[in-house]
């Protein structure tokens, strides 16, 4: 096997592991954010297999308690040494849209970087492992649960990374809900500006938020014209196609900052899920028997993977 | 105790049906505010704004300068903190009658720091022209709508969903700028206000049981804050007083009742219980009110300081008195 297949063989195991992994814990809590599952399992994969380039974690696998906020004087502790150490060539990764957290926390476990038995602590009175990501939360550098505040705190990290000298790049995950918010643009203005081609954006475009589909809330148009009008280096792909943003991250995109906007389909994988449109955000189970149902699935998905 | 499931829902859509000039602006938030039967209901003058809050103060300001009144429904973080320049000169500095109906209060919720809302009554007080009230169960939620329509400016409403007790009689509905009075006794005085009301009652049933008379007053009008109830209530105590709050020491009820006694020059003790000038995190209400002393033991431990000496109640005498269960059941995980 020559390394290209070998790693986008990797890449399609993690997202298929992250998928299952996701839909059984779900199952077991009766419900949860199963659709932010199945739309980002592969750019998750691809991100921590593929696409950042990070130390290993200096984490404990099992996360710590709750201790303390910042500034109480008491140690804190980073989410983001699970992302391994900061250093001049090593990618930074900022995880914008802190209601995947159940996703992000699975993912690190699909990658080694937590130890299964984290996932036992979330959403616990007294975890690290919130609901909602904060920056004491396994994965997450900044404390983004006000969605649409991080891209300009990662625009921060790459303005002063590039002051240094720093050859590593800053990556964001985000979500298209968020370019609702008038920050997501002042930021996109930011960057354009300062021309951080050293920032590379990945957004999960599901076209879905808590009220329903986009479209029935607040329609937001073409992100990629938007984004391109902005001065980014924007371009749509296939949010399942882990090739696809392999190439776009490894474009010359000449001092642009690069948003790969990954179109993706919120019941991937998960094909009961459609029963439950337009409502996808969060999966409740109505009766009994849709949740046999989902089990069914469940178990069928546990078989092939 | 009555516990009722989102009295809400069904109670604004009744008041509502008289009043075309209420229109309900959203971010994102329908369902979990509660107004999504709203929606259908009155389809015509529901409007989701997406998750852009700062757009939605100037939407609503120019929607009440035509005449409407319109009723944002979100997460109380939401209403303060991103959008709060738009929201005082949009809306505070023209005196706009915009109802900013703010739902999860203090620590009511899971969704951690950026779901919390600790410091929302010290800036909405630091607001010229704002109202602000303090709602503490069913019975609140639901009179309150009247209350704060009687307003002319805008008003800020820490609004309880859900499941919750109904601690005051439906026939008695909450009054503007009136505290109620839910003990008498000279001994000490009691200041609560929001969800943190209910652990008192508990507290206090026992402190009564101990020969301690505590005159307790429930407050939902946190601004004004000129309510001769509460300035009787603490010229009466004979050793002082204590307020408990579901949000930040500084700037809340024990701020306005610590201005109020400077003014009145009132010397007596003050202990402020609340969330001690930190920022919390992601866990469930109970957890969180017993971690950042705002349930009934932390009560009675306030009492003993202000009383200096032991009066023996344990948290076993107190969960014999427990007012209503309903919260303590199946954690809140969806926002």
């Amino acid at each position: 096997m020559n390394a290209e297949i070998e790693w986008t063989e990797q890449v399609k195991k993690v997202a298929a592991n992250i998928r299952l992994r996701g839909f059984r814990y779900v199952m077991q809590n009766n419900g949860g954010y199963l659709s932010q599952i199945c739309s980002s399992a592969e750019m998750l994969a691809y991100l921590y297999c593929r696409g950042m380039n990070l130390g290993p974690s200096t984490a404990p696998m099992i996360p710590e308690p709750f201790k303390g906020v910042p500034g109480e004087g008491r140690p804190y502790v980073s989410g983001a040494d699970y992302n391994g150490p900061k250093g001049p060539t090593l990618d930074r990764f900022i995880f914008s849209p802190a209601h995947y957290a159940l996703p992000l926390y699975v993912a690190l476990i699909e990658v080694g970087r937590m130890a299964p038995e984290g996932l036992a602590e979330f959403n616990q009175d007294g975890s690290t492992v919130e609901l909602i990501s904060a920056e004491h939360s396994p994965g997450a550098e900044v404390t983004s649960g006000s969605l649409a505040q991080a891209l300009s705190v990662a625009g921060g990290i790459a303005l002063a990374r590039r002051m240094k000298g720093d050859t590593g790049n800053v990556w964001v995950m985000m979500s298209d809900g968020e370019f609702q918010e008038g920050q997501t643009w002042e930021a996109v203005q930011a960057l354009a500006n300062y021309k951080l081609d050293n920032i590379k954006v990945i957004v999960d475009v599901n076209e879905q938020q808590c009220d329903g589909p986009m479209e029935s809330v607040m329609a937001i148009g073409s992100l990629e014209d938007k984004l391109n009008a902005f001065g980014a280096y924007a371009v749509d792909v296939d949010g399942h196609d882990i090739e696809a943003f392999d190439r776009l991250a490894q474009t010359d995109t000449k001092g642009k900052p690069l948003f790969i906007l990954a179109r993706t389909n919120p019941t991937k994988g998960v094909e009961i899920m459609e029963t439950k449109r337009p409502t996808l955000h969060y999966l409740r189970f109505s009766s009994a028997d849709e949740k046999a149902s989902f089990q069914k699935a469940y178990d069928a998905m546990a078989q092939e993977v | 105790m009555e516990i009722v499931s989102r009295p809400h829902v069904n109670n604004f859509i009744e008041w509502s049906k008289d009043k075309p000039e209420v229109v309900v602006l959203t971010a994102d938030l329908s369902n979990s505010c509660e107004v999504g039967r709203w929606r259908d209901t009155y389809p015509d003058r529901f409007f989701p704004m997406g998750m852009a809050e700062q757009n939605m103060m100037g939407m609503a300001a120019g929607m009440a300068k035509e005449g409407f009144t319109p009723f944002i429904h979100t997460f109380a973080v939401f209403i303060y903190r991103r959008p709060y320049d738009q929201l005082a000169m949009s809306i505070a500095y023209p005196n706009l009658k915009v109802r900013l109906m703010g739902f999860l209060p203090g620590i009511v919720t899971p969704g951690g720091v950026t779901h919390q809302a600790i410091e929302d009554v010290a800036i909405m007080r630091a607001t010229p022209n704002m109202t602000i009230f303090d709602t503490g169960d069913a019975t609140e939620v639901e009179s309150v709508l009247d209350v704060a329509q009687a307003v002319d400016g805008p008003v800020y409403v820490r609004f309880l969903r859900g499941d919750m007790p109904r601690l005051f009689p439906k026939n008695e509905p909450m009054v503007f700028n009136r505290a109620r009075v839910l003990s008498d006794g000279d001994d000490l005085t009691i200041l609560t206000s929001s969800v943190v009301t209910e652990e008192a009652l508990r507290a206090v049933s026992v402190l009564k049981t101990r020969g301690t008379s505590v005159n307790h007053l429930h407050v939902s009008t946190l601004k004004p804050f000129t309510d001769p109830t509460v300035l009787e209530a603490i010229k009466r105590s004979k050793n002082g007083v204590i307020t408990m709050e579901n949000h930040s020491i500084i700037g809340g009820l024990g701020s306005a009742v610590a201005e109020l006694m400077a003014e009145h020059a009132i010397g007596k003790p003050l202990i402020r219980l609340g969330l001690k000038d930190m920022y919390a995190h992601g866990a469930s209400k109970n957890y969180l009110m017993k971690e950042y002393g705002l349930d009934a033991i932390s009560l009675v431990k306030g009492v003993e300081e202000l009383l200096n000496k032991s009066l023996n109640i344990n948290e076993a005498d107190l969960e014999n008195v427990r007012i209503e269960d309903a919260n303590s059941s199946a954690k809140v995980e969806a926002l």
